[in-house]
C-alpha cells in the first residue's frame, strides 16, 4: 500500500460518523445476504403459530407480522437484497455512463458539448414511465432489466453534473500544463480532471442510490419490478404506507431501516469525499 | 552571451500569427466579429536566447504564449519550431514536439493538480513520454527538486503545503523534467512576492545558463525583464511596435508606446518625473483604430498616421520599430 493510499485510510477512518456509517451497511448488507440462516421464517408463507393476520411486534415477530402474517423482519431482511442491490448497481451503471458521457461532453465542448447535451434534453423529456413499460414490454421483466432502466435514466443528471465540473476545471492552468507535456486525452480526463471533480460525484452518488431505491418502488408499483410476494424495502413501505392508520408497525420498521440505510450511506459518502482530499489532512 | 545568441540559428520562428476568436450571436451562432488577440505578430526566438514580450493587460502577449503551444487555434500565419510547422503536425508528432516546448504559468496556485503528489506531478511526463521506467522515478524527481532549489523530503507532499514561491518551483522543475529547448514563461513571476520574484528569477537564469534554455519571457513588468532578457519585443493591441535588444529598448526606446513604457519605470530617488502618462483606454480588440493602432493615445500622432498601417522597419542592427515619425521624433 503507497503512502499516499495509507493517508487516505487514515482521514477516513479518523471520521467517527463514516466508520459507524461503514459498520451499519456492513451489518444491513450482511443480515440480507444472510437472511435465509438469519430468521428461522420464510418471505412468502405466514408464521404456521399464529396464522394469516397482522400482529404487533412481539419477542417472536420483532417486527410483528403483516396482514397475511408473514414475519415483517424476514421480509425486511429479503427486501434488503432487493433494495440494496437494485441501490447499488443502477447507482453504478449511471455513474459510469453519467461520468463518461458528462467528461466527454465537457472535455471536447464546442459543437461535440452541443449535440451530447442536446441528446440528454431530448432524454429528459421522454416520459419515464412510458420509457420504462416500453423496455419492459420489450425485454421481459427481469430485475437486471430493473438496474439497467433505472440506470439509463438516473445517468442523464450525473452527466449535466459532471460536465459543468469538467468545464470549469479544464480552464484551470494544471488542465493546460497537461495538454502541453502531451499527455493523452484519456489521460487528462481520467487522471487530471476527475480527481477534482470527486466531491461533488461522491456527494451525487450518496443522493442517487436513495433515489433509485425509491424508484424501484415506483416501478413495482406498475407491476412490472419486484413482484409480491418478494420483497423490496420500496414494496414494503408502499404497502405499510396503505395500512399505516391500523398497522403502524408496517410502516415504521420498513421506513426506519430505509432511513437508516441512507444515514449510513450520506455519512459514508461525506467521509469519502473528505478523506481523498489530500487538503483535508492536518499535519502535526 | 549575446554574441553567441545573434549567430545561433532561429528555435521558434513565428510568421504573420494572427489568433482571433469569433464573437457568436444569434440562434445559427452566427460569427459576428472577430476578437483580435494576436493580429499579424512575426518574430523568432534563437537557441538558448531570452525574449522578453512586454504590453499592457489585454494587449495579446498571453494570447500570443497559448497559440505557440496549441492551446488556442490560429486563424493564419504559421508558426515553427525547429523548421517545422507545428500546426499542421499531426498529433503524435506534435507531443513528441511538445517535449521541447515547456510552458510556466503564471498563477502558482492553479497551475499543480491539487490531487496529485510533487513526484507524481514532475515525473509523470517522464514516463508518458517513455524517458524512465517507474523504478527510476524518485531518483529522478530528486534530481529535478535539487535542479530547482527543492529538498527531497517535498516528494510525497501535495500542493497546497507549498507556498507560492515553492510551488513555482515545482511548476519549473515539471517544465524542465523533459529537458525542453524552450520555455514559455507567461507571467511566471508576477504573482509572487518581490523578494520571492527575485529567487525565482535567479533560478531561472541558472536554468539557462544549465540546460542551454531559451525562454519567451511574457511580463508588464519592464523592471523584471530588463534583467533577464537578450531581445525585448514591445506589444500593443495584438500587434509589435518594436523589438529589439534589451539595452537598447530600455535606455533608448523608440517607438512613443515603449517610451511611456519604459517612463513608467520606478526608480529610485526620481519622482516620477518625465514619466509620460497616456490618456485613454486601449481600444477594443475587436474593432482595432484604423491606420496606426496606437494614434488613439499617441501625443505625436498625425493625421496621416490615422490612414496607413505601420510595419515593423529596422532602425538599427536587431532594433525594429513600427512608427511612421521615429525618425522625427
Amino acid at each position: 500500500m503507497n503512502p499516499e493510499s495509507k493517508e487516505v485510510l487514515h482521514r477516513f477512518l479518523r471520521n467517527r460518523l463514516a466508520c459507524m456509517g461503514v459498520i451499519l451497511m456492513i451489518v444491513l448488507a450482511g443480515f440480507s445476504l444472510l437472511a435465509p440462516v438469519a430468521t428461522p421464517y420464510t418471505y412468502d408463507e405466514p408464521d404456521p403459530l399464529l396464522g394469516i393476520g397482522a400482529t404487533p411486534p412481539s419477542a417472536r415477530h420483532w417486527f410483528g407480522t403483516d396482514v397475511l402474517g408473514r414475519d415483517l423482519f424476514t421480509r425486511v431482511l429479503y427486501g434488503g437484497r432487493t433494495s440494496l442491490m437494485v441501490g447499488i448497481c443502477a447507482t453504478a451503471v449511471s455513474l459510469v455512463i453519467g461520468v463518461t458521457y458528462g467528461s466527454v461532453s465537457g472535455y471536447c465542448g464546442a459543437r461535440t458539448d452541443t449535440i451530447m447535451m442536446r441528446i440528454v434534453d431530448i432524454l429528459y423529456a421522454l416520459p419515464f414511465t412510458i420509457f420504462v413499460i416500453i423496455l419492459t414490454v420489450v425485454f421481459g421483466r427481469n430485475i437486471f432489466l430493473l438496474f439497467a432502466v433505472i440506470g439509463a435514466v438516473e445517468w442523464l443528471t450525473m452527466a449535466r453534473i459532471i460536465r459543468g465540473q469538467v468545464l470549469a476545471i479544464r480552464q484551470q492552468e494544471f488542465v493546460q500544463a497537461a495538454v502541453v507535456l502531451g499527455y493523452s486525452k484519456a489521460r487528462i480526463i481520467f487522471r487530471h480532471i476527475l480527481p477534482n471533480a470527486l466531491g461533488p460525484i461522491i456527494v451525487y452518488t450518496t443522493l442517487t442510490i436513495p433515489q433509485v431505491i425509491l424508484l424501484e418502488s415506483f416501478i413495482s408499483f406498475l407491476g412490472l419490478g419486484v413482484q409480491l410476494p418478494q420483497s423490496s424495502w420500496g414494496l414494503l413501505i408502499k404497502t405499510g404506507a396503505e395500512s399505516m392508520e391500523s398497522y403502524p408497525w408496517l410502516l415504521i420498521y420498513p421506513g426506519a431501516v430505509l432511513s437508516l440505510a441512507l444515514f449510513a450511506l450520506n455519512f459514508v459518502g461525506d467521509g469519502l469525499r473528505d478523506a481523498l482530499d489530500p487538503r483535508h489532512t492536518r499535519r502535526a | 552571451m549575446s554574441n553567441a545568441v545573434a549567430t545561433s540559428p532561429a528555435l521558434l520562428k513565428i510568421t504573420d500569427l494572427k489568433t482571433w476568436f469569433p464573437i457568436r450571436r444569434g440562434v445559427f451562432s452566427r460569427t459576428v466579429a472577430h476578437v483580435r488577440a494576436v493580429d499579424g505578430v512575426s518574430l523568432e526566438i534563437r537557441e538558448g536566447e531570452t525574449l522578453g514580450l512586454v504590453g499592457e493587460s489585454g494587449c495579446g502577449k498571453t494570447t500570443l504564449a497559448r497559440s505557440i503551444l496549441g492551446l488556442d487555434p490560429i486563424q493564419s500565419g504559421s508558426i515553427a519550431f525547429e523548421g517545422q510547422a507545428l500546426h499542421t503536425m499531426r498529433s503524435e508528432d506534435l507531443r513528441r514536439m511538445r517535449r521541447d516546448l515547456q510552458v510556466i504559468f503564471q498563477d502558482p496556485f492553479s497551475s499543480l493538480n491539487p490531487r496529485m503528489t510533487v513526484i507524481d506531478i514532475i515525473t509523470e511526463a517522464l514516463i508518458v513520454h517513455g524517458l524512465i521506467g517507474n523504478a527510476d522515478r524518485e531518483t529522478a524527481a530528486i534530481e529535478l527538486l535539487n535542479d530547482v532549489g527543492l529538498g527531497h523530503d517535498s516528494l510525497h507532499r501535495y500542493p497546497h503545503e507549498f507556498s507560492g514561491g515553492q510551488r513555482q518551483r515545482i511548476g519549473v522543475a515539471r517544465a524542465i523534467a523533459l529537458k525542453p529547448k524552450l520555455i514559455l514563461c507567461d507571467e511566471a513571476v508576477s504573482a509572487l512576492d518581490v523578494s520571492v520574484q527575485a529567487q525565482v528569477v535567479n533560478l531561472l537564469m541558472d536554468l539557462r545558463e544549465k540546460y542551454n534554455l531559451a525562454y519567451l519571457f511574457i511580463s508588464h513588468d519592464l523592471s523584471v525583464v530588463r534583467h533577464v532578457c537578450d531581445r525585448i519585443a514591445v506589444m500593443y493591441l495584438g500587434e509589435l511596435v518594436e523589438i529589439g535588444p534589451a539595452e537598447a529598448i530600455i535606455s533608448a526606446p523608440r517607438h512613443p508606446y515603449t517610451r511611456a513604457l519604459v517612463s513608467a519605470i520606478p526608480q529610485v530617488g526620481v519622482e516620477g518625473k518625465g514619466r509620460i502618462v497616456l490618456t485613454g483606454d486601449v481600444p477594443s480588440p475587436a474593432s482595432p483604430p484604423p491606420g496606426c493602432r496606437f494614434h488613439t493615445r499617441c501625443a505625436h500622432a498625425l493625421d496621416a498616421c490615422r490612414q496607413s498601417e505601420q510595419a515593423l522597419k529596422d532602425v538599427a542592427r536587431a532594433h525594429q520599430v513600427a512608427c511612421m515619425r521615429v525618425d522625427e521624433l
